[in-house]
């Protein structure tokens, strides 16, 4: 069967990888002073457990999950909680956080230790570690990771999918971690399909990434797993949950559902090594990897970084940002959030730090859209952007509704081709709430 | 660090394209065809394009101005409006006709309505109506349009040299030839033979007509670059000449069926320009996957009932007029299927 492993539409952004692809990942010195908000992931913000001037080892708890749909957050210095209060989020507000002085003494929460029975545990006492280590998506959408290994009873998961795509530009964490720890992402893998009674398990990567995919593939060789590695064509939003099911397995999810209604989880190679971390060791989500890169980075690197580092400091150990700095991205090019500080800190979602030249930090201005039809053609999910720009922009919500501006996945095609510089995903993500909002007050 | 950072929305890089780029390089992409058309039909070609050109550019510049607002006149896309404009005139209109045809295409076909992306229907070709529907018989006059090297038709017994004025006057004749003296009948029957003898040359320019119709060759030329470019898709050429190709052929000859000429048909006249620069103008044509395909086939059915059966020798332009209008309601009606979606009911 020759069915191209790929989606409909989609871009071809240049990749600005080459350096950072090269890059070993360097361990990023413990900040000072660490700033761990108790929000870092979709869902119910967790509940600070600890006070001011209390004492915490590295894996504590300092706050607890906040509902089902939630997830601890922990220390990741040994040191004193300084202050609870708010401070600057990558998200933008500010957010409760627990502020910890770092004392250097590094000192490990004891119970942070390597089970040599964590392949007999039950699943429930998996799922209970996933939840306790406060794992949450790492690609960049934190959704806590407990919920996703433990889908409505009604839903049969066949397949897991890890993603190894990495398709936005500049970043480079996933390929290092595959190529340096492919281990731990194939036993989080054999773990997270344990937990569902998946059968297949199903690696995905670009092909600009060849090496990955050898070492991923002699790795699952090694191990015996019976694992299938593909290399996918170079393509922005390959690593979209969808676009991804519909790439690999040729599954479509239906609109306004889940990859669980066909069958399938996704999750980021990161992830599921952090999964293995998480049962084998009861470690928690503390440290991830972080592509700190752009044009106006003195010198790219891939960084393993505590969460709770205030960017500046990641930066700093990248040399520092040049003169030219006028951008800081936190996340992808492509989909990621324009930062208005560096005092705020690495989440469990901060995939990269991203900083552009000033000369590349402004978008030209918006012309009239001349109806070339580029957004329409690029629309991974078949939506015409054109049409809901401009629904968006007379206020016309109910006809972007029926143009099912819902199923937008946000993931910028649309603005990144358009010539008259229209930021229609901008404009789509705006209608996407007041739509939303709508609903809400009808009932 | 105390410098501000720039905080603005996803997504930070961009393609590097704009309005101006592709409206310039859809102007310099018909170049090769304007070069020919000042080799085939002499300098004034080139006077004719020069007066469409900037007659439209100062249009869009007064408008702008009088009506305050932002001027873009640099976009290119007068330019590009004023060029094709003068590609749809023959040689020997008078040197005012372009500038009223530009002036008119402009100032009514887009200012009016609020400029660049929000015309419902081609300025140029609104131009080329409006100077057609003026002075009709200023704008047929082809007798001396005849191309460096001769026409292929080589006929002077009918008024006019193009070659579908020739082919539909023959046509006339041979449908009702009883009604005809046997010489003109054979008369008819000869041009035609001869016309359809030298295809060949069709393609490469020998042909009398307007000013940028002539060599498809040099025509398909710009049109690949902008296809590679993606500038211009596939779709629309492709429907609109495999509809007409596929009428021509079946409805063509004048007393059977299946008969046509469709060669003929594709390299006389206006289609190719047509189809390739106008039809395929982003503005006014949809810009839905399906919504495009009807749109070339719906042009193509019209230029081949014009041609055919209606009151002018060529339809190319009135048939793109006409489906610019209904480009909205197609694009309405043909939403793309979303992903993982059903039919809508
Ligand atoms: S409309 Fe949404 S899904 Fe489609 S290209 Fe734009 S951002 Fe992507
Ligand atoms: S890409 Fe921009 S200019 Fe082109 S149709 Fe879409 S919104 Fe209009």
């Amino acid at each position: 069967m020759l069915r191209k492993k790929t989606f409909t539409g989609g871009v071809h952004p240049p990749e600005f990888k080459s350096e950072g692809e090269k890059k070993k990942v360097e361990t990023c010195p413990a900040p000072k002073t660490a700033i761990i908000p108790v929000s870092q992931h979709i869902g119910a913000p967790a509940q600070p457990v600890v006070e001011r001037g209390d004492t915490v080892k590295i894996g504590d708890v300092v706050a607890k999950a906040g509902g089902f749909v939630s997830a601890p957050v922990h220390a990741t210095i040994s040191g004193k909680v300084k202050k609870i209060e708010k401070r600057p989020h990558p998200l933008g507000q500010n957010v409760l956080s627990v502020i910890i002085e770092n004392d250097q003494a590094d000192e490990w929460n004891p119970d942070i230790q390597f089970d040599e029975q964590y392949e007999k545990q039950s699943t429930a006492e998996m799922i209970q570690r996933i939840s306790a280590a406060g794992l949450a998506g790492m690609g960049g959408a934190t959704f806590p990771t407990h919920v996703k290994v433990k889908p409505p009873d009604n839903k049969k998961i066949d397949t897991v999918i890890l993603n190894g795509a990495e398709c936005e530009p500049f970043l480079t964490a996933d390929h290092r971690l595959m190529l340096e720890e492919p281990e731990r992402v194939l036993k989080g893998l054999q773990l997270i399909m344990r937990i569902l009674g998946a059968q297949t398990g199903l690696i995905g990567i670009e092909n600009n990434k060849p090496d990955a995919v050898r070492v991923m593939k002699a790795k699952v060789n090694e191990l015996g797993l019976p694992y299938k590695v593909t290399s996918l064509p170079v393509k922005y939003p390959q690593g979209a949950e969808k676009q991804l099911i519909k790439a690999l397995k040729n599954r479509k999810v239906p609109a306004g559902g889940l990859p669980m209604d066909v069958g399938c989880v996704v999750q980021n190679v990161g992830t599921a090594a952090a999964v293995y971390d998480a049962i084998a060791y009861k470690k928690p989500l503390i440290e991830r990897i972080v592509s700190v890169a752009g044009p106006a980075i003195k010198e790219p690197k891939n960084l393993l970084v505590r969460i709770g580092t205030p960017f500046a400091e990641v930066l700093e150990c990248c040399g520092g940002p040049t003169e030219e700095m006028g951008k800081l991205i936190m996340g992808g090019p492509m989909m990621g959030l324009a930062q208005y500080t560096l005092d705020a800190p690495v989440i469990k979602g901060t995939s990269g730090l991203i900083a552009m030249k000033e000369t590349q930090s402004f978008r030209p201005p918006e012309t009239v859209c001349i109806s070339c039809a580029h957004c329409v053609d690029v629309c991974p999910m078949g939506l015409v952007p054109k049409a809901l720009g401009q629904f968006v922009k007379h206020e016309r919500y109910n006809d972007a509704k029926s143009y099912h501006i819902l199923d937008c996945i946000e993931c910028g095609s649309c603005s990144y081709v358009c010539p008259a510089h229209i930021n229609l995903v901008h404009l789509v993500k705006f209608g996407k709430l007041k739509v939303i909002e709508q609903q809400k007050k009808a009932g | 660090m105390d410098k501000k950072l720039v905080v603005s929305s996803s997504p930070h890089i961009l393609i590097k394209e704009s309005t101006p780029k592709i409206m310039y390089t859809v102007t310099a992409s018909l170049i090769p065809a304007g070069i020919g058309a000042v080799y085939f039909f002499g300098i004034r070609a080139l006077w004719i394009m020069l007066i469409g050109i900037v007659s439209a550019v100062i249009t869009e510049f007064v408008i702008a101005k009088m009506l305050k607002k932002p001027v873009t006149v640099t976009d290119g896309s007068a330019v590009l409006t004023g060029l094709l404009l003068s590609y749809n005139v023959s040689v020997q209109v008078p040197l005012w006709m372009p500038a009223v045809g530009a002036f008119f295409g402009i100032a009514v076909g887009k200012m009016v309505f609020g400029g660049l992306g929000y015309n419902p229907m081609n300025p140029a070709l609104l131009g080329r109506a409006f100077l057609l529907a003026s002075w009709p018989a200023k704008m047929t006059v082809f007798d001396k349009a005849v191309p460096q090297g001769g026409t292929v038709s080589g006929i002077d017994m009918m008024t006019s040299a193009t070659p579908l004025n020739v082919y539909k006057s023959s046509h006339e004749i041979l449908a009702n030839s009883s009604q005809y003296s046997i010489e003109k009948v054979q008369q008819a029957n000869e041009a035609l033979g001869k016309l359809y003898d030298s295809i060949e040359g069709l393609f490469w320019g020998k042909i009398g007509g307007c000013i940028g119709e002539t060599s498809a060759a040099l025509l398909l030329l710009g049109a690949a670059f902008l296809m590679y470019k993606r500038y211009i898709g596939w779709k629309i050429p492709f429907f609109y000449i495999g509809t007409v190709a596929v009428l021509s052929w079946i409805f063509g000859a004048p007393d059977s069926y299946f008969g046509g000429n469709v060669l003929f048909a594709l390299f006389s006249g206006g289609l190719i320009l047509g189809a390739f620069y106008m039809a395929t103008d982003m503005v006014t044509s949809p810009v839905t996957f399906r919504g495009r395909i009807y749109f070339g086939i719906g042009c193509g059915v019209i230029t081949f009932i014009i041609r055919r059966y209606g009151g002018y020798p060529e339809g190319v332009s009135y048939s793109i007029l006409l489906m610019n209008l209904v480009a909205p309601l197609l694009d309405r009606y043909t939403q793309p299927k979303i992903f993982g979606g059903r039919k809508k009911k």
